[in-house]
């Protein structure tokens, strides 16, 4: 299969309810886990389900554009990744917990 | 596709895997004769004529040990590590140009398995993926020392890669292309010795460094400092799992010496290439061109074994010391006097 | 939704490995095992970018994602020592809230999907995802947005080794070394 012929037989809607249902099982996990570290992992995954649609649009629409905006996500994602996790350190070496519904005591 | 090519592409990929174990099995060998060479000693001698047969032995005696899994270690996990260890290091091979074309049966064959036009950064890619071997095998073995191996091996991996990267990036700047066929092509200059080394001394020592830490060789071999860490992440290992991740280094040792030929010291290139008797007879160039490209690989090799038998160990805070305050600032000094160059005497 | 038989199996199955991933990922007790099934579901979205042929932003992917980001993950678990036992889990109470707002999300985006018309179906052109068209194009129109995220960068990096650093006044009670920097 030449590697050109996937624009005739795949239409861009598939690629756009793939990455809705990533994104989605994304916002679950956020939702549904306690542990930080998972938490952190689900946004990546939104954020490349996210990456998945602009590269999808990119690609059908001839445009640079959207696959320059994945850059732009995974320069953001690479320093969400890399300060959310000091953090989280800071927060494992106070507490002894990756829970983030500890972090709650504040409330009285 | 046509059926033709992936039969061809099929025979070549099974050539070069068979090729890439069986220079595997023939370094172990190679390491202890040139250790004992290195030592004034004989090294295996008493498996066939000078020991030849001395790989096939330990194979056999790696199939034939007892099997151990740590009852506290996470059992697929420890399973995986050595899996992937061998995977991605027999991966990379596929984007080496290995030679020039060959015609044979009235075809004209390319003697690299995928000529992508990232094949610099398909090899980036999969030596950053190369961490989770070492890493889920020193993690899923339960043991401090393994995972000490590991998570000192997958930092030093980290943080050579930088100035490994910065160090490529000054060749693409001048091939202006990340294609490798298009890299080793560019340095067919001057009836084949315009090799990228005269012009990037620097990056190439720069290169061959990093080359040295990414394979985890001596004087970087910190995860498996059998003075400190027992093995290092192999500790638990034993049988054919120890052999694959030992085997993986090697194949990783011969990938990395066949990128630094291409990219800094030619390739296939060799001096005279473009003597006219040549392209009537383009499969004596092909022949001598893949000669010549193996010569360049055994060079690195021979090279790697002479620095792991002479060099003493660094310790890990040297070694730290040397990829983030030597290592980097000096190819980023690297890549500006590239692009200063480039500036002032033009490409 | 579309007729399944009409799709091609390639991306079928690279759709059906990236789900399966992505669902281990947020169910699965062991974080370990999430941070490997995530590296997983980024190979499989790699795979989706060489068929989109955005091979360059494949391998960016997956040497940014898998090379580096997983890889600080895996650093933290496996320092922190984080594993099945210490894993906080919420109850059910919590599992059906999380299920429903995120299907009544999905339900949403399937709606607006289905509604709207495919006008963006235009002819592709080949060659949208090279490295030179893509240089092209960051260096002229995205100039400043790339020095900013540049800056960006820096900043993060300069507020993670300063977070990761350890306190000299409560040195007593840690163990754990910020190597996050890396």
């Amino acid at each position: 299969m030449k590697p050109d012929s996937i624009f005739h037989t795949v239409e861009i809607s598939h690629y756009i309810y793939l990455s809705c249902v990533l994104f989605c099982i994304g916002l679950f996990g956020v939702l549904f886990r306690r542990n930080a570290i998972v938490l952190l992992m689900c946004i990546e995954l939104m954020l490349n389900a996210v990456n998945l649609l602009f590269t999808a649009f990119s690609s059908y629409m001839g445009d640079s554009s959207g696959q320059l905006f994945v850059f732009f996500v995974m320069v953001v994602a690479a320093a969400e990744a890399a300060v959310g996790l000091a953090i989280l350190v800071m927060m494992f070496r106070n507490t002894r917990t990756t829970d983030v519904s500890f972090l709650s005591n504040l409330k009285g | 596709m046509e059926l033709s090519l992936l039969f061809e592409k099929s025979v070549l990929i099974l050539i070069l895997t068979a090729i890439t174990l069986g220079i595997a099995t023939y370094l172990t060998y190679g390491e202890r004769k040139v250790a004992a060479f290195l030592q004034d000693r004989l090294g295996p001698n008493r498996a066939g004529i000078y020991g030849i047969f001395q790989p096939l032995a330990d194979a056999g005696k790696m199939f034939f040990k007892e099997e151990l899994i740590p009852r506290n270690a996470e059992k697929w996990l420890f399973i995986m590590g050595p899996g992937l260890a061998m995977v991605t290091a027999c991966i990379t091979s596929a984007v080496i140009p290995w030679g020039t074309d060959l015609v044979l049966f009235g075809r004209n064959i390319s003697l690299q398995v995928a000529d992508v036009d990232i094949g610099i950064l398909y090899i980036m890619g999969i030596v950053s993926v190369g961490v989770y071997g070492i890493m889920i095998g020193g993690w899923a073995s339960n043991n401090k020392y393994s995972l000490y191996g590991a998570i000192r091996a997958s930092s030093q991996m980290i943080s050579y890669e930088l100035s490994m990267g910065l160090a490529l990036i000054a060749i693409i700047m001048m091939s202006g292309s990340l294609s490798l066929r298009e890299i080793v092509d560019q340095q067919s200059g001057w009836h084949g010795m315009k090799w990228n080394i005269l012009f990037q001394p620097l990056g190439f020592i720069l290169f061959f460094t990093c080359a040295l830490a990414e394979t985890n060789r001596a004087p970087f071999d910190l995860p498996e400092c059998e003075t400190e860490l027992i093995g290092g992440y192999h500790t638990e290992y034993s049988s054919m799992k120890l052999g694959f991740y030992l085997f993986a280094e090697y194949i990783n040792m011969f990938v990395s010496s066949a990128v630094m030929s291409i990219v800094y010291l030619g390739g296939y290139n060799f001096p005279f290439m473009d003597a006219a008797w040549f392209s009537t007879h383009p499969n004596w160039l092909g022949a001598i061109s893949v000669a010549v490209m193996f010569a360049k690989v055994s060079f690195f090799i021979f090279l790697f074994m002479w620095i792991r038998w002479t060099l003493p160990r660094f310790r890990y805070d040297q070694l730290m010391h040397l990829g983030w305050k030597s290592l980097i600032p000096l190819a980023l000094i690297n890549m500006l006097l590239t692009g200063l160059g480039m500036l002032l005497w033009g490409k | 939704m579309p007729e399944l038989s009409k799709i091609p199996w390639p991306f079928l199955i690279l759709s059906f490995i990236s789900i399966l991933c992505a669902l281990y990922v947020v169910t699965s007790n062991s974080p370990i095992r999430s941070v490997l099934a995530l590296i997983l579901t980024f190979f499989s979205i790699s795979a989706h970018y060489v068929m989109l042929n955005a091979q360059f932003l494949a391998i960016v992917n997956l040497i940014v994602y898998a090379g580096a980001i997983m890889v600080l993950f895996l650093f933290v678990l496996m320092l922190l020592n984080l594993n099945k036992e210490t894993e906080p889990l919420k109850s059910n109470k919590w599992l059906i809230g999380a299920a429903v707002s995120a299907g009544l999300l999905l339900l949403v985006f399937t709606a607006s999907i289905q509604t709207s018309s495919e006008h963006i179906m235009r002819h592709p052109e080949a060659g949208t995802g090279l490295v030179k068209s893509l240089g092209k194009v960051l260096f002229t129109d995205y100039l400043v947005p790339f020095e900013l995220s540049g800056i960006l960068f820096l900043a993060a990096m300069v507020g993670a080794v300063m977070l990761g650093k350890r306190d000299a006044a409560n040195e007593s009670d840690t163990e754990i070394t910020g190597r996050e920097e890396v």
